[in-house]
């Protein structure tokens, strides 16, 4: 059987991180770290009485969004409600948009094994983010439901896309794109804790199409496509119709599980917001605001190959976290070698992020005490096996790396005299081998080996060679004559 | 001198002068509320200590010099409009025992003027209802004739001016509701243009169609609460940039359309003939009037009552015990907790309403009705401003009948909405209206309105102002009310 064409597309949830207020009322937007229910006022709340008012700055922070992303702006904005109970809806319903949406039919490209693809995005729109439902261990087990109603109303951007994507890996991609494009454009920040979340829409040909709800981050999206596509591909192989419903996609099981069949769909019941007037967006908006976008990623890889002489991949890398890219900026700056520079930052600095699953901006170091760090390897202070060693400590503690090099006596060993009472203690203990190395000079290099790991690898290997060798002459030189002629 | 037989007017400036005290005032009305409350059932609370409390505060900044257009004057206030740390019902079980945590933007300006809540006055719950017999704290009383109802929704606010509970009332007007009950109690009740007062605060039945409203005793009163309470407000987006401001001016010269469809079939004709008695006045004072046809007329009731009921259904969905009000079960699933919450908290007409604005959102129903009926409300303010290009005012009767007797009209709904059939229209349309006291039938009050374009409030207080003089209908006080 050959392979069934796959067709995936994204509802992308983005909160608009960089505003202070939230969407509807006068609340601040960044409810992180907030005990619950504190950040909320009666429109947030949805008491009785209260009235959305609209942050005038999530519409211009929007456009930047969809000029970006290629869309056309609609020049009326209207909000409608979109009426459904739950929990986490104050309200119990949720102010959205459904005709007239800020934009429509943008595209996006993106690269996968280094192919560029059109990804269209289908509509961009601003919603109200709705509160955070915690359940006590599983939501089936769960014996109640707490709400908390902080996050209620924080500015949401939809960002919607044409089933375009026929791979996980270009779901991924997609995703990654649009992350670095919202922080090239300090809308969002895609590191903070539910910042971004996403809906998938799958399809496999021959079958129906497939939701996929609340997916939180890159991995889970990649692994949730991928389980969809085995458990759709084999119920076509066994020719078991695949249903059209939304599944709920549960991280801990890495399954999917059945939410609710589309024959059931709920009916939103969408009407024109009337505590809000349509929105009309000018010309001279759009253009005040096309005239103040920064670089996007795509203009920056170009831009970085260029004035860096780094090849597309490196590129590529840095852009796809903008934080990561401006790290490197920074540090080519201040050090001045791009071509280590962007060594260190995509081999050590951001395997180090993955591994303690951290991101750049909670580093507690600048590029500037990395350019130190450098500058050690530079004039010979440490070796660049230390120089990682070091990076790894000031991810860890945030110290000075000189400090760090200091207290933990790595200082790297370039003195002849003392590299010389190493060679006199290993020549000492191990006399078998300077006798072989008498007559065989590959054996040399085992006795470099032995005066480094006496050194705890802190000599210079090349003077440290220098030295046995010359070492290695007069002992060959003594045996022949006897006493060395003064 | 009887506190109780003053415009808030009058109060403001006797206190202002030292000649009566805040706590006076208050405890003057407080006592009236209490001794005809069980008869009247105006009130649904009456805030007795906060009331007292904010006549004390009041008095000692008197001495430091406070000053405002409502000083001492106590306010009887819709129970659907928010009002901080006093109980805000909606009379409905569904919000029993919620406490407001803010002021609505118009009381926030009325205490800034030194007026004083003195309590929570009855209504159809959640203000669908045209006879104040739908409220989950019994129906109140027409205090010219217990038998009878009150006009509805917002009954309490009439019946507590009516009967000297309390100088001035809000009200809230979503279809009529400050019109009916104002032409029921022989006082003033206007609903201003759309936009142009807060609703922050006021807990939404059908947000594109109601404003809150002032109900008094007389056109001075009205005019100065239009003062304090209009103007725009941080809190509402759909607010337009207007502040009232009265000149009155002569009748002389203003034109009056009539709208023959308003004075046919299904009005009593006695209400027709009182209506024209008072457009005979306002002729021999110098206006001159037209009759004209408002052929949309058939269906504003239908127009109305769809948008009415959609919004509701969405308005009211907050209502689930989750965070106030009715308490939610929670032994059972979220959504049983909400069945129980919405089946037991809501009374039959709220239930109805809201079932029937699910039916005309829903996906299959959207093109059918909704969609229609908003339509149809474009047609129906076009014409209506078409028709204000050439007149000053339209003028009809405020309510097809006088006050029916309670009970009558219960079991049938269309019978009770057909008491909107004359107020509708300025709310579809935006427009401001007022009704003023138009004589009486059998002695049973009736009202006169006026709906003219946006913002002409002024135009409408100048008529009421000129009836009220030439009629002095608003000096006669129930038998109920006798002090």
């Amino acid at each position: 059987m050959s392979e069934l064409k796959v067709k995936i597309g994204l509802e992308c949830h983005c909160q608009m991180t960089s505003l202070k207020t939230k969407l509807f009322c006068r609340c601040p937007a960044d409810y992180r770290g907030k005990p619950p229910n504190t950040n909320v006022c009666p429109t947030c709340l949805g008491l009785p009485g209260s009235l959305p008012y609209l942050n005038r700055r999530a519409v211009e922070e929007a456009i930047k969004v969809a000029l970006a992303l290629n869309c056309k702006i609609n020049r009326r904005m209207v909000f409608y409600r979109k009426n459904y109970f739950y929990p986490d809806l104050s309200k119990n319903f949720q102010i959205s948009q459904y005709d007239y949406p800020l934009a429509v039919d943008g595209y996006v490209t993106i690269n996968v094994g280094g192919v560029d693809k059109v990804v269209r995005i289908k509509r961009i729109h601003i919603e109200e983010d709705p509160g955070r439902i915690v359940y006590k261990g599983s939501i089936e087990s769960s014996p109640y439901t707490l709400v908390d109603y902080n996050r209620m109303g924080v500015a949401l951007l939809e960002v919607v896309t044409e089933p375009d994507m026929e791979t996980p890996s270009e779901a991924k991609a997609f995703l990654q794109e649009l992350r670095s494009i919202l922080e090239h454009l300090e809308v969002s920040d895609g590191s903070l804790e539910g910042s971004m979340r996403c809906d998938a829409n799958i399809s496999i040909e021959g079958g129906s199409r497939v939701e996929i709800k609340n997916i939180t981050s890159f991995k889970e999206v990649e692994r949730a496509l991928s389980y969809e596509i085995i458990r759709q591909r084999n119920l076509l192989r066994r020719g078991v119709q695949v249903k059209r419903e939304t599944r709920h996609w549960d991280e801990v099981r890495r399954v999917t599980v059945a939410l609710r069949a589309k024959e059931e769909e709920m009916d939103y019941r969408y009407f024109p917001e009337p505590d809000l007037v349509p929105i009309e967006i000018t010309d001279e908006m759009i253009e005040r605001i096309k005239a103040q976008l920064p670089e996007l990623p795509a203009a920056r890889r170009v831009r970085l190959v260029k004035q860096y002489g780094l090849t597309e991949y490196e590129a590529r890398v840095l852009t796809s976290d903008k934080h990561l890219a401006d790290f490197f900026e920074k540090l080519a700056l201040i050090h001045g070698n791009p071509k280590v520079d962007c060594n260190l930052v995509i081999n050590e600095l951001l395997r180090l992020l993955n591994e303690k699953n951290i991101g750049v901006r909670d580093l507690k170091f600048t590029p500037l005490e990395v350019s130190e760090l450098l500058r050690m390897v530079d004039d010979g202070t440490i070796s660049w096996k230390s120089a990682k060693y070091v990076l790894r400590r000031m991810v860890e503690t945030g110290e000075h790396p000189r400090m760090i090099v200091e207290t933990e006596g790595i200082r790297r060993i370039a003195k002849v005299e003392e590299i010389e009472k190493y060679v006199d203690m290993v020549f000492e203990r191990c006399r078998e081998d300077v006798e072989e190395a008498l007559k065989d000079p590959k054996v040399i290099h085992r006795l470099v080996g032995e005066v480094l790991k006496e050194t705890k690898m802190l000599a210079d290997p090349k003077i440290t060679f220098q030295v046995v060798s010359k070492r290695i002459e007069k002992l060959k030189t003594i045996r022949k004559w006897g006493e060395v002629p003064p | 001198m009887n506190v109780l037989s003053l415009t808030a007017k009058q109060i403001a400036e006797l206190v202002l002068t030292g000649s009566l005290s805040p706590v006076d005032v208050v405890e003057a009305y407080l006592d009236r509320a209490k001794r005809l409350n069980p008869k009247i059932n105006a009130f649904i609370t009456i805030a007795e200590e906060q009331a007292r409390r904010s006549a004390e505060e009041l008095e000692k900044r008197l001495r430091k010099g406070f000053s405002g257009k409502f000083v001492g004057v106590p306010v009887a206030v819709k129970d659907v409009i928010s009002t901080k740390g006093i109980e805000t019902t909606c009379a409905s079980r569904v919000l029993k025992g919620y406490i407001p945590p803010y002021d609505a933007t118009v009381i926030r300006r009325l205490k800034a003027e030194g007026a004083i809540v003195m309590g929570k006055t009855n209504m159809d719950e959640f203000a669908m209802g045209s006879s104040t017999e739908l409220s989950a704290y019994g129906p109140t009383r027409n205090p010219w004739n217990l038998e009878r109802v009150v006009g509805g929704s917002s009954g309490g606010s009439g019946a507590s001016v009516a009967a000297r509970m309390a100088p001035i009332a809000l009200g809230s007007d979503t279809g009529g509701s400050i019109r009916c009950p104002a032409a029921f109690c022989n006082i003033v009740g206007l609903k201003p243009t759309y936009g142009t007062v807060s609703r922050y605060g006021l807990i939404s039945y059908a947000c594109s169609l109601e404003q809150i409203g002032p109900m008094t005793l007389d056109v001075d009163d009205c005019a100065l609460l239009m003062e304090v309470i209009t103007g725009k407000d941080g809190f509402d987006s759909t607010m337009i940039d207007y502040k009232f401001k009265w000149t009155p001016r002569e009748v002389k010269g203003l034109r009056l359309a009539v709208p023959k469809e308003f004075f046919g079939e299904g009005t009593d004709e006695r209400v027709v003939d009182k209506v024209w008695t008072i457009i005979k006045l306002l002729e021999s004072q110098g206006a001159v009037y037209e009759e004209i046809s408002f052929p949309l007329a058939r269906y504003v009731l239908a127009c109305y009552y769809i948008i009415a009921m959609s919004e509701a259904s969405s308005n009211l969905a907050r209502y689930d015990g989750v965070r106030y009000g009715f308490p939610c079960d929670l032994s059972s699933p979220w959504y049983d907790s909400y069945s129980k919450v919405r089946g037991e908290g809501f009374g039959v007409e709220v239930k109805r309403r809201i079932i029937l604005g699910c039916f005309a959102l829903s996906a299959g129903y959207y093109g059918r009705y909704y969609l229609k009926a908003l339509k149809l409300r474009t047609m129906i303010r076009d014409h209506v401003l078409s028709i204000l290009k050439n007149f000053d005012v339209i003028v009809t009767p405020t309510t097809p009948f006088p006050p029916f007797k309670i009970g009558e009209r219960i079991e049938d709904p269309l019978a009770l909405y057909m008491a909107d059939v004359d107020t509708v229209v300025a709310n579809l349309a935006g427009v401001p209206a007022i009704s003023v006291p138009a004589g009486f039938v059998d002695g049973l009050p009736v009202g006169a309105q006026f709906m003219a374009n946006y913002c002409h409030e002024d135009l409408l207080l100048t008529i009421a102002k000129c009836i009220q003089d030439e009629t002095k209908f608003h000096t006669k006080v129930p038998e109920e009310a006798r002090l």
